[in-house]
């Protein structure tokens, strides 16, 4: 098993003694297959024990290590280091505010998430008793994409939107209100749409695609929101227009 | 918080795009043959006068010219904003308008044809 | 323990400098700015063909003009990259299910092209650009 000298410059910050953040140098020696992640383990360990960071699964489902590096949003479970010349630049998650070392501030995005009313909200209720909510493999596939989202939060950091509007509610958020939209079972878009469609809601949105290009499942949620204007877009020309189509 | 009007200038947005992505490069090529010296015979001033002349083209002309303008307002007032420009609602105003003045200048025009 | 945040500052204009797909994003967006003036070119003409012969003799000429074959090739290279843009975007935004799968977004984005080309040839074949 081969091993390879690694040199992270990690950004550490400790709320209680520094006025702003600073990049501390490691050099470890790592094993070849290593990911990022298992170096900052590596140094947690034998190095520096007061380095913090999030992480968990170590199997990018969990969402928890969501990381600047070398300036691009990754998991720093799957980041190999064999992919990376020279040092590696370790940095919180762009566009959240930094609570110690590595770990970001979260709060604002738990928040948006609620707001969109995430979860099943049925056209008529249904008690237990009268069974289950059938639903077709093509009304399942209408919708399964947007249910791969690990709230890894990798979006945010990438959506350049985001990062001068923090009001925005986001690519996350939004790809998860359309998931219930979009979900044969569920009946409760007009309450999301009063979040969704908002002004900061999708309507901050410039389509710049990055979120789908650093989302780690694929989700797409660039797709999510474009589908998200134009829905909304018909609807309001419909109420506008044609008012006595209103149910 | 309440549904946004946005849909009001991002629909014409959208439809502005769509043409401009269709037409627009054909245009340019067309203008581009008539400054090389090799004009389409649609260029003698006969037959574009006849052509414009006509409330179909008119109307077609009209609204390729205020969905093109209003694609490139929206879009300005975008970029503007992402690239510092904070006074939004001014920009928007100042786009909008633009797009609005030169729409109603190519209909002043077509009235006039 | 006490909770110190620290908000780092997002550089005002600078931000699509750090990775090359928002320099892809900002020039896309900064096509409508040749869009919009080819557009208002045309409405110049428009107003040289409402003022007679020699007015719309006028602005052709002025089309043969240096500047205005450099703008027309910088255009015409935005143009495109516009419409290539757009294209390949639209089936993310208009996703067609038929039966279980959805249609590829290659099929979606592909008919586009087959129609703008047919379109364009058309457009030419009729304004006897050959």
């Amino acid at each position: 098993m081969s091993e390879r000298q690694v040199a992270l410059e990690v950004l550490r910050y400790n709320p209680e003694t520094d006025r702003e953040p600073r990049l501390q140098r490691y050099s470890v020696t790592c094993r070849e297959e290593w990911v990022v992640l298992d170096a900052l383990n590596h140094i947690k360990e034998s190095v520096d024990p007061t380095l913090s960071y999030r992480w968990s699964c170590h199997m990018a489902v969990c969402g928890s290590c969501g990381m600047m590096i070398n300036g691009e949003p990754k998991l720093a479970c799957k980041s190999f280091l064999r992919d990376y010349e020279g040092v590696i630049r370790v940095e919180p998650l762009m566009h959240f505010p930094i609570e110690r070392d590595l770990v970001t501030v979260i709060d604002d995005f738990m928040a948006k998430l609620a707001r969109v009313k995430p979860y099943l909200i049925p056209k008529q209720a249904k008690p237990v008793g009268e069974g289950e909510y059938r639903q077709t493999p093509a009304e399942l596939k209408k919708f399964k994409q947007f249910t791969l989202c690990i709230n890894c939060m990798l979006c945010y950091a990438a959506c350049p939107e985001y990062g001068i509007i923090p009001k925005f509610i986001g690519p996350a958020a939004i790809s998860l209100a359309h998931r219930y939209n979009q979900d044969s079972r569920d009946g409760g878009r007009d309450q999301r749409q009063e979040e969704i469609a908002a002004t900061e809601g999708v309507w901050e949105c410039s389509f710049t695609g990055a979120c789908s290009e650093v989302c780690p499942e694929h989700v797409d949620p660039a797709a999510a929101l474009q589908q998200v204007k134009i829905k909304s877009t018909v609807d309001w020309y419909r109420k506008h227009l044609m008012p006595w189509m209103e149910e | 918080m309440a549904q946004s009007n946005k849909p009001i200038v991002w629909g014409p947005f959208a439809a502005g795009g769509t043409i401009t992505a269709f037409l627009t490069p054909v245009l340019i090529l067309l203008t581009l043959l008539a400054a090389l010296g090799h004009a389409p015979d649609l260029f003698a001033y006969g037959r574009m006068h006849a052509f414009a002349g006509h409330w179909l083209a008119k109307a077609a002309i009209a609204g390729t010219v205020f969905l093109s303008l209003w694609s490139t307002a929206h879009r300005l007032r975008i970029t503007c904003y992402d690239l510092g420009v904070r006074a939004d609602t001014l920009v928007a105003v100042i786009v909008y308008a633009g797009a609005l003045a030169g729409t109603a200048a190519s209909v002043l025009y077509l009235t006039r044809i | 323990m006490s909770r110190n945040p620290y908000v780092r500052e997002i550089p005002k204009f600078r931000w699509f400098f750090r990775h090359p797909r928002y320099l892809r994003y900002m020039a896309r967006e900064f096509t409508c700015i040749f869009i919009g003036a080819y557009t208002l070119l045309l409405v110049a003409g428009l107003s040289s063909l409402s003022q007679g012969p020699a007015a719309y003799q006028g602005f052709l000429d002025w089309l043969a003009s240096p500047a205005s074959i450099v703008f027309h090739v910088l255009a015409f290279g935005f143009s495109l990259y516009h419409s290539v843009t757009w294209f390949n975007l639209t089936p993310k935004a208009l996703p067609v299910q038929r039966g279980e799968e959805f249609v590829p977004d290659s099929v979606i984005s592909g008919a586009h092209y087959a129609g703008w080309g047919l379109l364009s040839l058309v457009v030419l074949v009729l304004a006897g650009a050959f």
